[in-house]
């Protein structure tokens, strides 16, 4: 496979003009010590054709959600993408282009992106939000120095119900930042009293939690507000058709994983990180932020704004280091929101909710099975206790056709989706009955 | 004179907003009968009024977007030169391999026996970048360049601790640098100090002596450098670093000019990252997104993030190892953008080692070739040869005729080019910074610089035509104050 065009005489022709003798006279100024005098132990190129062949024998040797029935959550889940999604945020105008630096040839991306970060204040009923961060877990990294630096306090509390891969992402980037996140203990899987003295920054909840569980945000929320930290809270997007937005809980900041907005699972990504502030907080915004503005001739436009908050600007003092983001995802975000509609976001809402209500009730009726917490009120996933640890399990049910779904802990926490059918359900009880045997 | 240009004077000129196309009750959406009981939620927690999101036919849906599409300039419309950025082809067969449902519809904590093709893929690619940089490892978690950054800063500081010393204060820069690289320093925990550029666009190499000690955790370079010249003392100035305890890491924004030719690891960089989206074609989707690996040496490797890929030497399973006790930590939620590595995969292997050689020559002889064409009219801000990208300056036709390197790329999309980069790197006076890339056939580079020394034609003879450009396109400049001053950044 080869993408440059140039033929011999081409290259003879652009090599005499430069008065060069050969293509290697380009690259006289690299010192001999340094060259690469061997070529790339790597295989020559190949075919398009063998290509192919080479990236679909991987992908045979990978058994996908269209193979193992998928209950896995834990931040990535299996909704629908409908066509339409694909066939808009994949064409080439959008894909093949970069960070809209000329306006006037970028409006699509731009507008696109305007309707993206619109819907996301909808949804949250926050304030502002961005043209996207990289994915759920940074995204809470980036929420985390915003409050940090909005009040000028160091600490950082955390549910412990938050979801362990964001821990412990805020874990690795708090080494540079200077803070150690610490948490704080939810009593029956929801709850608990964060200590908001006068050093702590921020508190962050995440509603519906690691375990699927709806936290009594309104509370923790307003003990955090009350302690002078902003209060964050990681979300579920397609909750928010049936449940209160962020900004009606009083988060002052709300932060998501978007591939349930229309991306694909893909092994992790790429998903994109969704972000809403408050106003007040806008200057401290990460990354890309466009806004609405008019042309010379008075028309409407739109713009990358607000400019002087990021690296290209103000480099060491940016609010963050971010440059390229997710971008498409969001585009792909924007189009499957228009398409759901207020009400297809609550239809879908309330599915979820129906059909993991129905496979916890029919799961814990199995023996040794129990829900870990039966109190608590959850809308998509749930955590089983089980009489085998989680992880064995969990490979035996793969092995009968299963993504059964998380371990956390000792608990395996199960994710159900519009796209499961009682059947699918009922297929994942029998299933487990015979692995527990 | 028209060339190419199929994004002016087509599509449509301006598009309303999807919310003004929206009614009531109309709905794109169709979803399954519901097959189980409902299930009742606390009422406290339920949502009182629905969130204003669009309501509209899937038919009006696809008219709004692909409308948008239409006012978009993207590589497949046109040459796209932006300096540092490296917009080549993106290849279509890197699309359809990365949609295969056994890749896209893989979820990322599925047990490692049923991902061993993904996980092999993982392994195969950081094989090939460790080769391509002359590194022992790679992490292939990071999302994007300036997340590669912070890694590679992380890993700065776990080095230096586990020395038994603090993590040291500061890290080096040149003041040519791309604007990630202090910000992601400062991120780190770092201070940045910039370090000079010599008369010639290098490392002044005295003064970066005179600034490394003992509290330096550091320098970050790019080689070839941001004015696209390729940094001579190279060795020298690892040296410099090394000797004084510090590390080196290669910021692989411009690696694509040097693929084959020569290598960081070779250079006496200690730790480099990759821009997949920039060297190996995986499409810069309107701003993201990408791929930034991060690749080290030996020393380095136990701090790299977790989980890493490996490969059981009696099974020849591939798992995740999650068990690194002394690694930096997770740095992305899952395992990276995994779809983006497949397209990488793609054009890695299928380029091969004599096709990623040839990507480098003709990188840097399309850049080489351009700089010639436009000689005389946009004089290079250095006298050195430049390799994948040159940096011009507009400063004659400022001084002569008071036209600016910004109505040069206004006029420039007029005549139907996406313009360079401009006013970047900031070192340089009425820069224009032009990135061709080796996928840009000789008449397109010809074209292009026909269209520049047009433009510079008319800054001459009628530079109102350069100051009142672009006249073509959906909406014209653009009022940058004014949406920083009355903010409207959503509906």
């Amino acid at each position: 496979m080869r993408f440059a065009p140039h033929t011999n005489d081409d290259v003879a022709q652009m090599l005499s003009r430069l008065g060069f003798g050969s293509l290697d006279r380009l690259f006289d100024q690299i010192p001999e010590s340094v060259r690469l005098e061997r070529p790339l132990a790597l295989p020559d190129g190949v075919s398009e054709l063998e290509l192919v062949e080479d990236l679909r024998t991987l992908a045979t040797r990978n058994r996908s959600a269209d193979d193992l029935v998928c209950f896995a959550g834990g931040g990535a889940y299996d909704h629908y993408v409908p066509a339409v999604v694909w066939a808009l945020a994949g064409r080439s105008e959008f894909y093949t282009s970069y960070t809209p630096y000329q306006p006037e040839l970028s409006q699509g991306v731009l507008q696109a992106l305007f309707e993206y970060q619109s819907m996301v204040c909808e949804l949250t009923a926050l304030d502002v939000s961005n043209a996207s961060l990289y994915d759920g877990a940074t995204a809470l990294v980036e929420a985390v120095n915003l409050a940090r630096a909005a009040t000028g306090r160091g600490r950082v509390l955390v549910s412990e119900t938050v979801d362990p891969r964001y821990l412990a992402t805020l874990r690795t980037y708090g080494l540079g930042a200077g803070y150690e996140p610490e948490t704080f203990p939810a009593p029956e899987g929801r709850g608990g009293a964060p200590a908001v003295a006068e050093d702590v920054g921020c508190v962050i909840v995440q509603h519906p939690n690691a375990y699927g569980i709806l936290e009594p945000a309104r509370e923790l929320f307003a003990t955090a507000r009350a302690g002078g930290a902003r209060a964050i809270q990681v979300f579920d997007p397609l909750s928010l058709g049936v449940l209160a937005p962020p900004g009606d809980l009083g988060a002052d900041v709300a932060v998501a994983e978007g591939q349930v907005l229309g991306n694909h699972l893909s092994f992790g990504g790429p998903y994109l990180g969704v972000i809403a502030a408050r106003m007040e907080d806008v200057r401290r915004m990460p990354g890309r932020i466009v806004g609405e503005t008019v042309d010379v001739d008075g028309r409407t436009g739109y713009v990358l704004t607000l400019q002087a908050r990021e690296q290209h600007i103000r480099r060491e003092t940016a609010v963050s280091n971010i440059c390229t983001n997710q971008t498409l995802m969001a585009i792909a975000a924007a189009v499957y929101l228009a398409w759901l509609g207020p009400e297809g976001l609550a239809e879908l809402g309330r599915l979820c909710s129906a059909k993991a209500a129905y496979a916890a009730e029919r799961l814990a009726d199995l023996p040794g099975v129990d829900l870990r917490y039966p109190d608590a009120p959850f809308f998509k996933e749930f955590a089983l206790r089980l009489p085998l640890p989680a992880a064995e399990v969990r490979r035996a049910l793969a092995d009968r056709g299963y993504l059964a779904g998380v371990p956390v802990g000792d608990l395996l926490v199960v994710a159900v989706t519009e796209r499961r059918t009682r059947s699918q359900i009922d297929g994942l009880v029998e299933a487990m009955a015979g692995v527990l045997g | 004179m028209t060339i190419g240009a199929p994004v002016r004077r087509q599509g449509p000129r301006g598009e309303g907003s999807i919310l003004g196309i929206s009614r009531p009750e109309r709905r794109a959406s169709s979803l399954p009968r519901a097959d189980v009981p409902g299930a009742t939620l606390p009422s406290d927690a339920i949502r009182a009024t629905p969130p204003r999101l669009p309501e509209v036919a899937e038919r009006d849906l696809v008219r709004h977007y692909t409308r948008l599409s239409q006012m978009n300039f993207g590589v497949d419309t046109g040459i796209y030169p932006l300096g540092s950025c490296t917009m080549k082809y993106n290849p279509k067969v890197a699309e359809t391999v990365a949609g295969a449902p056994g890749f896209q519809r893989l979820h990322p904590l599925q047990p490692d026996n049923t991902v061993q093709g993904a996980l092999e893929l993982l392994w195969r690619l950081e094989g090939a970048l460790c080769e391509i940089t002359g590194m022992a490892r790679a992490t292939l978690q990071p999302p994007a360049g300036a997340c590669g950054e912070l890694t590679g800063l992380l890993l700065m500081r776990a080095y230096h601790q586990a020395g038994g010393g603090g993590p040291r204060r500061r890290v080096v820069i040149p003041d040519s640098a791309h604007g990630t690289n202090p910000a992601s320093v400062r991120m780190g925990g770092y201070e940045a100090v910039s370090v000079p550029s010599d008369p010639r666009g290098l490392v002044d190499v005295g003064e970066l002596r005179k600034i490394v000690d003992e509290e330096v955790a550091g320098l970050m370079l790019t080689n070839p450098n941001t004015l696209g010249l390729f940094e001579e003392e190279i060795q020298d100035i690892t040296s410099i670093v090394h000797d004084a305890g510090g590390l080196v890491y290669y910021d692989g924004a411009n690696l694509n000019a040097i693929l084959g030719r020569c290598r960081p690891g070779d250079m006496g960089f200690d730790i480099v990252h990759i821009n997949t989206h920039k060297t190996f074609a995986t499409p810069h989707g309107g701003g993201g997104p990408g791929a930034g690996p991060v690749g080290v040496r030996e020393e380095l490797v136990p701090f790299l993030p977790a989980p890493t890929v490996e490969k059981d030497g009696t099974s020849g399973a591939f798992y995740l190892d999650h068990d690194r006790p002394r690694s930096i930590g997770r740095v992305h939620g899952f395992n990276g953008n995994f779809g983006v590595l497949v397209r990488a995969y793609a054009y890695v292997f299928g380029h091969g080692a004599d096709g990623l050689k040839h990507v480098a020559e003709h990188a840097v002889l399309n850049a080489n070739y351009l700089a010639e064409l436009l000689r005389g009219v946009y004089p290079l801000a250095y006298s050195e040869p430049p390799m994948h990208e040159f940096v011009a300056t507009a400063r004659p036709l400022k001084e002569r005729h008071g036209v600016r390197a910004m109505d040069v790329a206004k006029r420039l999309i007029d005549l139907g080019y996406h313009p360079p980069t401009v006013y970047f790197p900031l070192v340089v006076d009425e820069a224009m910074m032009v990135e061709p890339t080796e996928t840009e056939t000789k008449e397109s580079l010809e074209a292009f610089a026909a269209a520049l020394r047009q433009a510079a034609g008319e800054a001459e003879s009628d530079p109102a035509l350069l100051r009142e450009a672009p006249t073509s396109t959906p909406v014209r400049r653009l009022d940058e104050a004014r949406a920083a001053r009355s903010l409207r950044l959503r509906w």
